[in-house]
């Protein structure tokens, strides 16, 4: 496996133009997944990380838009294909799977016909063989008597069978990439640790996989290398363990003090003061000043860059080097 | 499933008696007598009476209604008081008219809202949109006396392209079809293209890109089979109502169907004639909301019950 990237993103941009005014939802946003490993992308609901994943697969919905930056994938810019040929990596190369499994798959469609649609588009198998390794990939994911749960319609299934069906669906055609977006938000907490395994099995079969979440827990149980967002921004990158050892931005410390853990004795949850700023008036500066207990007077007047702060550890924050970490 | 049927069949059979029943107490406190109409205003007040009880006029209105039952049950609706013919065999004869008007108006209506219906939705608040949902704006505000009259003077008035009414080939059936079907393009169009949009905002369709399905194939694989579950509820039911007679437009081109046939009992006070034809679109209107019933969970497996698993 090695270094090697199967997704590079480079100052990607991605835009809503209201009549309010354009919002800028991924701003210069700069990314690698490196091969075999799972790649976190973690914020609030807002700061872009969804965005992000919809527009390395191009699937952005008006008023959305593309505004710059490549998405380096297997030595393409997908930036720069034609929506046919985007329709070939989709799901093929790079699938995704969504946050919500109750509205993901289509109501009135078999599961396992669904899960052989990929297949089907892709290779163009017969339905026979197609039908085979679609039960093939159902019962890899965990569903029991698979052949019979083939011919169920997604109201037949539970949260956390619809969502197995999602990643059945995802990885039929055997994709290089894997986007995963919230898969376990809307699930159980038993459920979530098995789709998590799930995950992670799938990683040590050689996907690589991107995966967003708000939730810190799910991070640091799955994640190789973690990016944190923040209004539509990277405003930290580093290996799992030296995220949650050595948080160096406010913004993640706040994150992971917002954690509850039962053995902590804490009688209070700690909170982020404040919430996630309007993207249309946003400071010219750290956009994280307005709720930042370090800020500084000239914090919200220039933007931070993204600083290498300990080996492969980078952040964006002016104060670096003089709060401790 | 099956214990719905009968519910619903149960339900039908009762909604049809209470019309029965209903139709044949207004006929009757209505003013006007039937045998003065057949026989003239200077009829013999001896005659009259035989004829009254020959008919059974003279009978207790309960005793009438259930013989009327008893008769409409084995499809003996009685004889028509002004065309002396048995009123099944007219309304027979009628059917055959109104099904090929009310099939080609169909024909015509969802052809034409569906795919301008698709079209407006896929290309939302582009010109072609604009265009058809005017158009479709104009089909469900005008009424078919309206549109009727418009067709006859420009396509058969002036431009002498298809007969301007009297039916004796298909081409009879253009203006009338079209005329008819207008009004339920416009509806059916403007619901395809509310529903599609609907569907087409759904996660699943976000899914079906994601795997790679292009615009075409989202439309016709996942957006269309869930867009049009309400849309073939609403042809079940506009078929049913243009089957059970288009009175308007049968009378305005001549058509000899059962909406015609209503509108000549009700003028000359033919009372089983009336009752027939108001019973008959009853029961086609309750056949209509039974199939677009049934047709939904068909297609809906979430509606089905007792599936699998």
């Amino acid at each position: 496996m090695g270094d090697k990237n199967v997704l590079e993103i480079r100052h990607l941009r991605t835009s809503f133009f209201t009549q309010k005014g354009e919002i800028r939802a991924v701003d210069d946003v700069s990314l690698d997944v490196p091969e075999g490993k799972i790649t976190g992308i973690v914020g609030e609901s807002g700061c872009g990380k969804s965005m992000t994943a919809r527009t390395v697969l191009r699937l952005l919905k008006y008023p959305g838009k593309l505004v710059g930056g490549e998405i380096l994938f297997d030595g393409r810019d997908l930036t720069k294909l034609t929506e046919k040929e985007m329709a070939k990596i989709r799901g093929g190369e790079i699938s995704m799977i969504f946050q919500e499994p109750m509205t993901s798959l289509n109501p009135v469609v078999r599961v396992g016909k669904q899960v052989e649609e990929a297949l089907r588009l892709h290779r163009r198998l017969p339905a026979r063989e197609a039908r085979r390794q679609a039960v093939a990939m159902l019962d890899a994911v965990g569903i029991a008597e698979a052949e019979k749960r083939a011919h169920c319609y997604p109201h037949e299934l539970s949260g956390g069978m619809r969502q197995r069906v999602m990643i059945a669906m995802a990885m039929i055609c055997k994709p290089k990439l894997l986007i995963a977006d919230e898969p376990t938000t809307a699930l159980d907490v038993t459920v979530q640790a098995q789709i998590l395994n799930l995950m992670k099995r799938l990683r040590d079969n050689g996907t690589s996989i991107l995966l967003i979440s708000h939730d810190l827990g799910v991070v640091a149980q799955v994640c190789d290398t973690v990016y944190v967002m923040y209004a539509g921004r990277i405003v930290e990158q580093a290996e799992v363990c030296e995220l949650f050892d050595h948080a160096a931005h406010p913004y993640t410390r706040g994150l992971l003090g917002a954690v509850s853990s039962l053995g902590s004795g804490a009688a209070t949850l700690e909170t982020i003061p404040g919430v996630v700023p309007n993207l249309l008036h946003l400071p010219a500066g750290c956009a994280f000043s307005l709720r930042c207990g370090e800020c500084r007077a000239d914090c919200a007047g220039h933007l931070p860059e993204l600083r290498e702060c300990a080996p492969g550890h980078r952040v964006r924050c002016h104060r670096i080097g003089e709060v401790s970490a | 499933m099956l214990l719905n049927i009968a519910k619903r069949l149960a339900q039908a059979l009762l909604v049809l008696l209470g019309v029965a029943l209903a139709v044949f107490i207004m006929l009757r406190i209505i003013p006007g007598n039937a045998i003065i109409t057949m026989m003239g205003e200077h009829a013999d007040p001896v005659i009259i009476d035989r004829m009254t009880e020959e008919l059974g006029l003279n009978e207790p209105i309960t005793v009438q209604f259930l013989r009327y039952l008893k008769g409409a049950v084995t499809g003996d609706f009685g004889t028509s008081y002004s065309m002396h013919r048995s009123v099944s065999e007219l309304m027979g004869a009628a059917f055959g008219n109104t099904v090929k008007l009310a099939l080609a108006a169909a024909i015509f209506a969802w052809l034409l809202g569906i795919v301008s219906g698709i079209i407006a939705a896929v290309r939302k608040n582009g010109l072609l949109d604009r265009l058809f949902m005017g158009v479709s704006l104009l089909g469900v505000s005008m009424p078919v006396f309206m549109t009727a009259m418009l067709l006859q003077y420009v396509f058969a008035y002036l431009l002498h392209w298809v007969p301007i009414s009297r039916v004796t080939d298909w081409r009879g059936y253009i203006l009338p079809a079209i005329a008819l079907g207008w009004n339920s393009a416009g509806s059916i169009a403007r619901l395809t293209r509310s529903t599609l949009l609907e569907v087409l905002q759904a996660d699943y369709i976000d899914t079906a890109r994601a795997k790679g399905r292009g615009q075409l194939g989202v439309l016709t694989r996942h957006a269309l089979r869930n867009a049009m579950l309400p849309v073939l509820t609403m042809m079940a039911v506009q078929l049913s109502s243009m089957l059970s007679g288009a009175v308007i437009c049968e009378t305005i081109f001549s058509i000899n169907g059962i909406g015609r046939l209503a509108v000549q009992a009700i003028s000359g006070r033919d009372i089983p004639l009336l009752q027939g034809t108001i019973l008959f679109s009853t029961a086609l209107v309750i056949l209509g909301n039974f199939v677009a019933d049934s047709l939904y969970a068909v297609l809906d497996p979430r509606i089905r019950r007792g599936s699998e698993s």
